[in-house]
C-alpha cells in the first residue's frame, strides 16, 4: 500500500516533470518554427506585393521585358537585357578578380604566415569589410577610374586589342571599373569566411597528409582545400551575393549606360543601379512598374544563382565524404 | 541590471513627457518632395519657426515624383515638385491642386578643355552634342561662335545625370524646344534615354567625371556650378544674345515670362523671351490642395506661402537660388487668395 502510494507519487512527478518539460519544449519549438514561418511570409509577402506593383510592366511588355534593351522612359518602352547583363558580367568579373586573390590571402593567414602577423592582418581584412561602399564609390570616381584611363587601359589596349573584350576609347569608368570595385569589396569577405573554414580543418588532417610524406603544397590541397570545398564556396557564394545586390559604389563608376557591349571599356548598368537611380523620380504606373519588375528579375536572378551555386556545394559534397572515410 | 532597466526607463518617460508639452501647443506641417530646394526649404522652415513660434516643419526631400505620389494620397500637407505634373496626374488628385512657385533654379553648361577658355553656345549647337553629332571639340559650329579660343582636335564626352532629376528635365526641356529631332527623337522627362554619353549620379557625380575627363561636356545645377568653380558656358537666348548664367539672369528669365504667366503656374520657362534672360531656367513648385482639409493648418500654410514670396527670398541669394521677380509674386499672391477651406477663403483670415 505505501509502496504503491509512494510509487504513484513518484510517477506523478515524473509526469509533471516531463508536462513541464514538454511545456517547455512545445514553446520553443513553437518560437522556432514561428521566426522560420515569418521569414517565408515576408518573402512571399515582398514577391506578391512587388508582383502587384509590377503588373502595368507584365501586362504592357510579357515576355519581351527579358530580351529587348531599350530603357526609354519618355516613350515608356522598358527592356531589361542591358542590365541583367550588366549585373551578371560585373558580378562574373568580380569572382574572376577576387576568388584567387581572397583564397589565397585565407590559405596564407590560415597555413602559412608566421603566428605573430595573423591577427594584425586578420584584423585589416575584417576592417576593409566594413568600409561603407559609398566610400569605395567614390575612391572609384576619383582614383580608379582616372588611373584605368591613362595607365591600365591604354595598356590592355595595346597589348591584348584584338580580343574584343579591350577594344574601344578608354573612359576609365565602365564595365572594368565596376568588376574591380567589387572585386576590392568582395575579397574581405571571401577572405575572413574562407580563413574560418580552412582554421576548422581538423589538424590531424594535415599531419597524415605530411605522415605520407607530402610536401606543404600538396597538404593544402588535397588534405586542407578538398576537406574545406563545401565552406569555401559558401565564402565565394557570400561575395557573390553582395556583388549581385551592391548598388551605389557600382553606380558611381559603372558609367550609367543601358547597352549591352562586349567590350569592358563600355560603360554598362545594373539592375541595383537602375531602381536607386529612377525610383524616386518615376511618377507613372507603367515606368514604377518596370521598375519593380526589375527588382523582382534581380530576386530571380539572385535565387537562380544560388541554386546553381548549391547544386555545385552538393555535387562536391560527394568528394568531401569520400575524403572523410 | 533590473535597477538599471528600470531607471533608464524612468528617464526615458520623463524625456518624453517633458518632450509632449510644448508640441501640444505647436502644428507640426508635413511636406514631401523635390530634393533641389531642400536647402532653402529647410532655411525657410528654421527662420519661419522665429517668426510664428506656432509652426514646426517636417519635410523629407524623397524626390518631385515621391512629392506627388504623396500630396495626391494626401499623406502629406504639402508636397514639392521641379516639375509640373501633368494634366493626368492632376486629374487622379482627389482635390484641385495648386502649384505655387518659390523660387528658381538655372541649369549650367560646363566643360573640361585645357586651358579653361570661356565658351558661348548655340542652342543647335548644345542639341548637336547631346544627340551626338558634333563629336569633337573643334566642329566648325562651335569654332564660328568662339573666336579667339583655340579648340582641340579632341573627341567631346558627353556627361548626364543617371539618378531621375528634375535638374535632367529642365536641360532635355530646354533640348525639346530648340530642336524638333530632339523632340521627336527623345523628348522630355526626369529620365531619358540618351542618344549618346555616360550617366553620373547626382551633379557631383557629373562634375567629378568631366573634372577627370579632358574633352567632357555636362549639365549641372547653377548653385552647384557657382560653389564649385565650374566653368559655365554662355547660351545664346531666344532674344539672339548669349548671356552668362547667373542668379540675375535666372530671374530675368522669370521676369520675361510673366506676362503671359498661366493661371495655374504650370508653366515652362526654357527659352524664353528678354535680353537678359539665361534660357535654361525653371521654377521649382509647392503643391498645396486649393480647399484646405484642415482649417487651423491651412491658415498656417497660408500664413507661411504669404511670408516666403515676401520676406522668404530674402534668403535666396545667400543659399544661390534666385528669387521670384516682382510681377510673378504679385501673381502668386492672388493665387494664395483662392485658397480656401469650406469656401472660406484663409488669406483674408490671416
Amino acid at each position: 500500500m505505501t509502496t504503491a502510494a509512494a510509487s504513484r507519487s513518484l510517477s506523478s512527478t515524473v509526469v509533471s516533470a516531463r508536462a513541464k518539460r514538454g511545456w517547455g519544449d512545445r514553446l520553443f519549438r513553437g518560437l522556432a518554427r514561428g521566426a522560420a514561418l515569418s521569414l517565408i511570409l515576408l518573402v512571399t509577402a515582398m514577391i506578391i506585393g512587388m508582383a502587384g506593383a509590377a503588373m502595368p510592366s507584365f501586362r504592357a511588355f510579357g515576355w519581351r521585358f527579358l530580351y529587348t534593351s531599350t530603357w526609354d522612359p519618355v516613350a515608356e518602352t522598358f527592356g531589361a537585357l542591358p542590365f541583367v547583363y550588366g549585373t551578371l558580367v560585373s558580378s562574373l568579373l568580380a569572382l574572376v578578380i577576387a576568388v584567387p586573390l581572397g583564397l589565397g590571402a585565407a590559405i596564407f593567414l590560415a597555413e602559412l604566415a608566421p603566428v605573430w602577423i595573423r591577427p594584425p592582418i586578420t584584423f585589416l581584412v575584417e576592417l576593409v569589410a566594413a568600409v561603407p561602399s559609398v566610400v569605395f564609390g567614390l575612391w572609384g570616381i576619383f582614383v580608379l577610374a582616372p588611373w584605368l584611363r591613362n595607365w591600365v587601359q591604354p595598356a590592355l589596349g595595346a597589348s591584348l586589342g584584338f580580343l574584343p573584350l579591350f577594344q574601344g576609347p578608354p573612359y576609365g569608368v565602365g564595365m572594368l571599373a565596376a568588376g574591380i570595385i567589387l572585386a576590392i569589396m568582395i575579397v574581405p569577405f571571401i577572405t575572413a569566411v574562407s580563413r574560418e573554414v580552412l582554421l576548422a580543418v581538423p589538424n590531424t588532417q594535415r599531419e597524415a597528409a605530411l605522415g605520407l610524406g607530402a610536401t606543404r603544397w600538396e597538404t593544402t590541397r588535397i588534405a586542407v582545400l578538398r576537406y574545406g570545398k563545401s565552406g569555401l564556396i559558401g565564402a565565394v557564394l557570400l561575395g557573390l551575393g553582395r556583388a549581385l545586390g551592391e548598388t551605389m559604389a557600382v553606380t558611381m563608376v559603372i558609367g550609367n549606360r543601358p547597352e549591352v557591349a562586349i567590350s569592358l571599356f563600355a560603360p554598362g548598368y545594373t539592375m541595383a543601379s537602375v531602381i536607386a537611380n529612377e525610383f524616386t523620380e518615376a511618377t507613372s504606373d507603367l515606368y514604377l512598374g518596370a521598375l519593380i519588375e526589375i527588382g523582382l528579375l534581380l530576386f530571380a536572378v539572385t535565387v537562380i544563382v544560388n541554386a546553381l551555386a548549391r547544386l555545385l556545394v552538393w555535387s562536391v559534397g560527394g568528394a568531401v565524404k569520400q575524403v572523410r572515410e | 541590471m533590473n535597477r538599471w532597466l528600470a531607471g533608464l526607463l524612468c528617464s526615458l518617460l520623463a524625456v518624453l513627457g517633458s518632450g509632449v508639452q510644448p508640441v501640444a501647443a505647436q502644428m507640426l506641417m508635413n511636406g514631401a518632395g523635390a530634393t533641389f530646394p531642400y536647402p532653402i526649404y529647410s532655411k525657410w522652415f528654421d527662420e519661419y519657426t522665429k517668426v510664428d513660434q506656432g509652426a514646426r516643419f517636417n519635410y523629407q526631400s524623397i524626390g518631385s515624383g515621391g512629392g506627388i505620389r504623396q500630396i495626391t494620397a494626401r499623406t502629406v500637407d504639402f508636397g514639392a515638385s521641379d516639375g509640373p505634373m501633368t494634366d493626368d496626374q492632376l486629374g487622379k488628385a482627389p482635390g484641385n491642386l495648386l502649384h505655387i512657385p518659390t523660387v528658381l533654379g538655372a541649369v549650367v553648361t560646363t566643360y573640361n578643355l585645357a586651358g579653361n577658355p570661356k565658351l558661348r553656345f548655340t542652342p543647335d549647337i548644345l542639341a548637336d552634342i547631346f544627340l551626338g553629332r558634333i563629336m569633337k571639340w573643334n566642329d566648325a559650329k562651335i569654332a564660328a561662335v568662339n573666336p579667339g579660343v583655340s579648340l582641340p582636335d579632341q573627341a567631346i564626352l558627353v556627361v548626364h545625370r543617371s539618378d531621375g532629376s528634375g535638374t535632367t528635365y529642365i536641360w532635355v526641356d530646354y533640348l525639346s524646344k530648340v530642336s524638333k529631332e530632339w523632340d521627336a527623337k527623345v523628348g522630355r522627362g526626369t529620365s531619358v534615354n540618351w542618344p549618346v554619353g555616360l550617366g553620373g549620379k547626382g551633379n557631383e557625380g557629373v562634375a567629378g567625371q568631366i573634372k577627370n575627363t579632358p574633352g567632357a561636356l555636362g549639365y549641372v545645377e547653377l548653385a552647384y556650378a557657382i560653389k564649385n568653380n565650374l566653368p559655365a558656358a554662355s547660351v545664346r537666348n531666344a532674344a539672339g544674345k548669349f548671356v552668362e548664367p547667373s542668379i540675375e539672369t535666372t530671374t530675368a528669365a522669370a521676369a520675361a515670362s510673366a506676362t503671359n504667366m498661366p493661371a495655374d503656374f504650370r508653366v515652362s520657362l526654357t527659352n524664353p523671351p528678354g535680353d537678359h534672360a539665361y534660357p535654361i531656367a525653371s521654377f521649382t513648385w509647392l503643391l498645396v490642395y486649393k480647399d484646405q482639409p484642415d482649417e487651423t493648418k491651412g491658415k498656417l500654410l497660408v500664413k507661411f506661402l504669404w511670408w516666403m514670396i515676401h520676406d522668404g527670398q530674402k534668403y535666396t541669394s545667400d543659399l544661390l537660388y534666385a528669387p521670384l521677380p516682382p510681377q510673378v509674386v504679385k501673381q502668386v499672391e492672388a493665387r494664395l487668395g483662392e485658397i480656401t477651406y469650406q469656401g472660406k477663403p484663409l488669406l483674408a483670415a490671416r
